[in-house]
Parts: structure tokens; C-alpha cells; sequence
């Protein structure tokens, strides 16, 4: 009778958020059991070859997996699985297996499970819960070569016969790639926690989930009515009617939340009055693509390459960059990407031997100033973003521009590319176009002859703020002093979008103030013609650009250019943004 | 033989992706690479062996190599510690 309690609640741990109502699909599994055999000494050779073969073919199954997940997620998340054909490959293990057989002549999967169970023991010692985690991966690496070894099927999530929630266990990552949207609603397993691979698949691919729950597997008959809180780490077992009908409207209004962002994502940013702003996303990996695409970005507004560097923790080659910039143009199309150069400190470019120490790094040797100094490496990426142009929507822009020399200069290394390209017949978009960030105050203030040498202006806020009022944006001690919205960096955001239309090119931003919700009509006022925010704060600042009229938000910047204090500027801007959306300032961030 | 003594700073320690970066590297060179943490010493170029040595933020490893190119090998492997295996 105990199971026939109502709304028995069972804590675990939340591995990704949303909430799933629907009937529970126990997941039941093959146990892998070991048996100890001993062998004769003719067996050995065989049973090494067996073991061998067993890894061989569990390496094949990973390397496909992987494949898969880079396709559906991107290469990040596909890494984890190099860790896994590693672990495969490990001769540290693996001679301790090949000796296991031959001495103690005992059958593969016994000395393997062992050596394994040794191994992982070692791991578990440890206090950091992270690590102790990785066990997790240890084993979807050894039950697939045990599973081999012993002839088990490997295990595959069969579509539900109706709409459900799995529970299990313990599920791999490789599960959980199998799951099919609106088939499997959530899942649930006994093992896990907040930071296992598994959970952060569940998050990219939105399975609610919830994991560590311990015994609930083993305590559940299967087809129990459940309530699947992913965002509080709850699941609640034979709900009653009020339970069930309250988490029904919860999830209700989370989906009806969902959709009006959906609907807010095919329209365009424009005011009531019909001025269009380009509304981008600025993104740093591969994988961010389709969140601003989902989100509703008209196109990516700054790609920092410089991920491409720390991501592979190698200066990427010419053909590593070509590969990341073409894929962006072709899954963009026709929208456009810009393609901001190296923006990190000179020290990167450069073998240990010539690093030096920098007293005052952000007004030291990096971005274009470094590129400058080191053509060949410079011309390298030049050359990536050309050939990778053909499709004439990729834009280059130029980081630390100081001054009009770097812009030529540049310009100038970019036109030696061209002509080498020309030669080689290598096509590319003759007509690329060359833009610069306006994030040092000296560009603002020579805005009109930069304009005439490039094709357009994105302008930085957080380096523009930083060297306007010189303010080390990473010490603590002067945070106050940070003000995105001094009168000064004001007027320089002022002047750069005037000098710039005056010249006939397009000003944008890419900055944080284009990502904070007070700004928007205020930006929208100044002139500036696009936006790149974060991929997740789209939807909100296309909801503000549409509740604006042009003509208010020009009054607005002219009452703020009145004002003389931050503070002042702040609260005003604040109490304007609150006056509009009271009730909802929180959708989509 | 060169040796070097570096600090894990990375948030999450040295779990699954950063030990596989770290054996990536290490296998690129011809040097015999050990980790040494307290009193374990472990082959560089075994994830496994990585991952046993649980090093979590904070802790200290001993990076040793022996060979023509332990000077690189060593530089290079205190370099994705440095640089926090790209991640935070």
C-alpha cells in the first residue's frame, strides 16, 4: 500500500531545467555480470586478441558518437568523447590487462572489470565532487567494452510507445543523444550530478532532468504518474489532482513564454514608427550559432576569433580558421558575420622566448597593434576570412584601432592578400568589407576621417568606458567608478554615429550597453543603425525596439545630453525603461 | 631532466577535458613526462593516470620530463595549466 501514497516528493539534484508531467518508463537493463573463468595456457593469446577486438570495435561506436554530437551540438561538446577514446587507448590500463591474462590466466573482462573497479577506487578517494563525477565517464567507457567482451547488446533508447519520463539508474551521454524530442518529455536517474556530461546534454538538447536521486529507480514499478521538476531538482511521485493541476498551468505559462518569444523571433526590430535596427548576436564558439538563430539575431554582429585560439589551446592554422569561417558564412547565409580579428594580448602571438612582461597590459602590445607587428601571422587570418568570402556575406572588423595609420596599414596587408589570392586564382568577395571597433576615445574623436577609409564603425563599450575614464575595469577598488553611462562616453557614442553617417557608412554596437535593456531607447535615439547583444538577451531588446517611437526615443537622448552626472543619466533612463515595461522585464535573459 | 612546479587554478581541476588536452600535448613529445602530486608520480601520457591524480583546484603538480625535448615539453604543458585548459 505504501506506493499507493499520493504525492510521495523525492529530492535530487537539478541537471537541467524545465518541467515534464507524464508517465514513468523504467529503463530496464542487462546488469553486466563478471564471472571469473581461468584459462589454459593456449587460451591466453586468444583471449588478448578478444580483448583487443573488444576495443577496437567500442572505439568505432565512440568515434560515431561523436561524430553525431558534433553535428547536432558542435565540436565543444564533442571533445568529451577524445577524453573517452583516450581512456580506450590507455596503455597504463591496458598493459596492466594484457599482463593480468597472461599471468594470473583469467578471462579478459574479469581482469579488466578489476583493474577498472582499482582505478575508479583511487579516483573516489578524492574530496572534489567534480572529479568524483568522472567516474560516471570511466564507466560509459568500460561498459561499452565489457558489454563487447560479454557479447551484450549495446544498449539503445527505443522511441516511448506514448510520450513519457525515463527512468533509469544511470544513463551516458551517448543515451541521452538518442532521445527523441516530444517522445521522451524528461528523464530521471538514481546516479549523477549537477556537472556530469549527461547533465549538460540534457541542457543543450532541453530534456528536463533531474539525477542523484539515489533509489528512486529501484523503487518504482513503472507507469507511475510523475511530476519532473528539472529547475528545483524535485520529482513528484503519484501527484494528486491540485498538484497535478498546478504544475499543468506552471508548465503552461513556461510554454506560453516560450512561444511568444517564438512569435517575437520571426518579427522585425523595428520602432512603432518603422526605423529598422539590425538586431545581431555576438558570439564567441561555433555551437552559439543556433542560439542566436533561435533567439531571432539578423546576423552575427562579432565573432571573437580569439576563442578559436583558446579553444584549441594552439594558434589555430590557416586551415583550422578557414574551416570555423566558412562554416559560420554558409550556416548564416545570407545574413552577414563579422569577423572581428585577434583581440588578445601580444604575448599569445609569440614563442616564450620573446614574451615580455607588460606593466599596464590593456594599454600594452595586443590586438591590431601585435597583429601589426607580426604581418605573417596577421595575413594568415587575413587569408582564412577571404577564402572562406566567396559567399559575400563575411566582414571583417579591426580591434584597438588608435589611430588612422593602423586602419591603412592594415588595409594595406589585407590588399597583399588579395593580390597573392588573385594570382593563385583562389576566389574570394573582392568587395569584403573593411570595418573598425571605435573602443579607444581617440578613434571617436578622429570618427570623421576614419569614416572615410573603412565600411563601417562598431563601437565597444566596455574598452571605450574603460579608457574614457580610465578605469581598470577589473579592479575592485575603482568598480565605482565604472560608469557605462558617464556624459563623456555618451558624447563620444554621440559623435561616432554623427561622423559616421555624415560619411555615409553604418554605426553599430557591440559592447555591453547594447545588451542593457535602460540603453535601448537611448541607443535607438543616438542613431546607431545595428545591435549585437548576447544571443539570449535578443528577444528582449527587439521587444523594447518595438515598443519605441523614433521620434521620442531623439527626445529622450536630447533630454539625457542635458544631463551632467551618471547618476543622474542612470536613474532617468531607468525610470523610462520602468515606466514602459513595469510588469515584464525579465523575458528571455 | 627539466622539471616545474605549477598550481591548478582552473575552476574545475584537471577532469575529464583538460586531462585529455594535457595527454593530447604530452604524447606530442618524444620526453618520458611524469606528474608528481604529493607522493603520487604519474605518466604524463595516460589519461587514466591523470585523472587518478584527482588534482583539483589549488593543488600543486610537479611537471618532470626527460629527453631532447623536455625543456619544450615542459613549457608547454605549465602553458595549458596557465592558460586554464581554456576554460572559465
Amino acid at each position: 500500500m505504501k506506493n499507493q501514497k499520493k504525492n510521495r516528493i523525492w529530492l535530487g539534484i537539478s541537471a537541467s531545467p524545465g518541467i515534464a508531467i507524464g508517465r514513468a518508463y523504467r529503463l530496464n537493463r542487462e546488469e553486466i555480470k563478471i564471472r571469473e573463468e581461468n584459462l589454459s595456457p593456449e587460451q591466453i593469446e586468444d583471449e588478448i586478441l578478444r580483448f583487443k577486438k573488444a576495443l577496437s570495435e567500442a572505439k568505432i561506436e565512440i568515434s560515431k558518437l561523436k561524430e553525431n554530437i558534433a553535428k547536432k551540438l558542435g565540436p565543444e561538446h564533442a571533445r568529451l568523447f577524445e577524453a573517452y577514446i583516450l581512456i580506450l587507448e590507455d596503455e597504463f590500463i591496458n598493459q596492466q590487462i594484457f599482463t593480468g591474462i597472461k599471468e594470473e590466466k583469467k578471462n579478459a573482462e574479469y581482469i579488466y572489470n578489476r583493474v577498472i573497479q582499482k582505478t575508479v577506487q583511487t579516483i573516489s578517494l578524492s574530496r572534489d565532487e567534480y572529479l568524483k563525477e568522472r567516474v560516471a565517464d570511466i564507466f560509459a567507457v568500460s561498459n561499452r567494452v565489457l558489454n563487447r567482451l560479454l557479447g551484450i547488446k549495446q544498449h539503445t533508447i527505443e522511441p516511448l510507445k506514448t510520450p513519457g519520463i525515463i527512468v533509469a539508474h544511470s544513463l551516458g551521454p551517448g543515451d541521452v543523444v538518442q532521445m527523441k524530442k516530444g517522445n521522451v518529455l524528461g528523464f530521471v536517474t538514481d546516479t549523477g550530478g549537477k556537472t556530469s556530461h549527461v547533465a549538460l546534454l540534457a541542457k543543450s538538447l532541453g530534456f528536463p532532468a533531474v539525477v542523484g536521486l539515489k533509489t528512486f529507480f529501484s523503487s518504482l514499478k513503472g507507469e507511475e504518474m510523475l511530476i519532473l521538476n528539472g529547475d528545483e531538482g524535485v520529482v513528484i511521485l503519484s501527484p494528486d489532482e491540485p498538484t497535478l493541476k498546478s504544475y499543468e498551468a506552471k508548465r503552461e505559462k513556461l510554454l506560453e513564454r516560450k512561444r511568444s518569444l517564438a512569435d517575437l523571433t520571426s518579427l522585425p526590430a523595428e520602432t512603432k514608427d518603422k526605423k529598422k535596427i539590425e538586431l545581431s548576436a555576438n558570439i564567441e564558439l561555433l555551437s552559439d550559432v543556433e542560439t542566436a538563430i533561435e533567439n531571432g539575431a539578423q546576423g552575427i554582429g562579432l565573432f571573437r576569433t580569439e576563442y578559436l585560439y583558446l579553444a584549441s589551446s594552439d594558434l589555430p592554422g590557416e586551415e583550422e580558421q578557414y574551416q570555423a569561417y566558412s562554416s559560420l558564412a554558409r550556416k548564416l547565409h545570407p545574413q552577414n558575420v563579422i569577423i572581428r580579428t585577434f583581440d588578445m594580448g601580444g604575448d599569445k602571438f609569440v614563442q616564450d622566448a620573446e614574451r615580455v612582461y607588460e606593466a599596464n597590459p590593456f594599454l600594452g602590445w595586443r590586438a591590431i597593434r601585435a597583429c601589426l607587428d607580426l604581418p605573417d601571422f596577421f595575413k594568415t587570418q587575413l587569408r582564412a576570412i577571404l577564402k572562406a568570402s566567396s559567399l559575400g556575406n563575411l566582414k571583417i572588423m579591426l580591434p584597438m584601432i588608435s589611430s588612422l595609420d593602423e586602419l591603412l596599414k592594415s588595409k594595406e596587408l589585407l590588399e597583399e592578400v588579395k593580390s597573392e589570392l588573385r594570382e593563385k586564382k583562389v576566389p574570394f568577395d573582392e568587395k569584403i568589407k573593411v570595418g573598425i571597433m571605435i573602443e579607444i576615445p581617440s578613434a571617436a574623436l578622429e570618427a570623421d576621417s576614419l569614416a572615410k577609409h573603412c565600411d563601417f564603425f562598431s563601437i565597444g563599450t566596455n574598452d571605450l568606458i574603460q579608457y574614457t575614464l580610465a578605469v581598470d575595469r577589473t579592479n575592485e577598488r575603482i568598480a565605482h567608478l565604472y560608469q557605462s553611462f558617464h556624459p563623456s562616453v555618451l558624447k563620444l557614442i554621440k559623435k561616432t554615429v554623427e561622423d559616421g553617417h555624415r560619411n555615409g557608412i553604418w554605426v553599430g554596437m557591440c559592447g555591453e550597453m547594447a545588451t542593457d535593456p535602460k540603453a535601448t531607447s537611448l541607443l535607438v535615439g543616438l542613431g546607431l543603425d545595428e545591435l549585437s547583444t548576447s544571443p539570449l538577451a535578443i528577444p528582449q531588446i527587439k521587444k523594447i525596439i518595438r515598443s519605441i517611437e523614433f521620434d521620442q526615443a531623439r527626445n529622450l537622448v536630447e533630454e539625457v545630453m542635458k544631463l551632467n552626472n551618471s547618476k543622474t543619466i542612470e536613474k532617468f533612463l531607468d525610470e523610462d525603461y520602468q515606466t514602459r515595461f513595469s510588469n515584464e522585464n525579465s523575458i528571455g535573459a | 631532466m627539466t622539471e616545474k612546479k605549477i598550481q591548478v587554478i582552473n575552476r574545475l581541476g584537471l577532469h575529464a577535458r583538460p586531462a585529455a588536452l594535457l595527454v593530447q600535448k604530452a604524447s606530442r613529445f618524444q620526453s618520458e613526462i611524469r606528474l608528481v602530486k604529493d607522493e603520487y608520480e604519474l605518466n604524463a601520457k595516460s589519461i587514466m593516470s591523470v585523472m587518478m591524480l584527482a588534482a583539483e583546484m589549488g593543488s600543486f603538480i610537479t611537471i618532470k620530463a626527460w629527453g631532447e625535448d623536455e625543456v619544450q615539453a615542459v613549457e608547454e604543458l605549465a602553458k595549458l595549466f596557465e592558460e586554464k585548459f581554456g576554460e572559465d
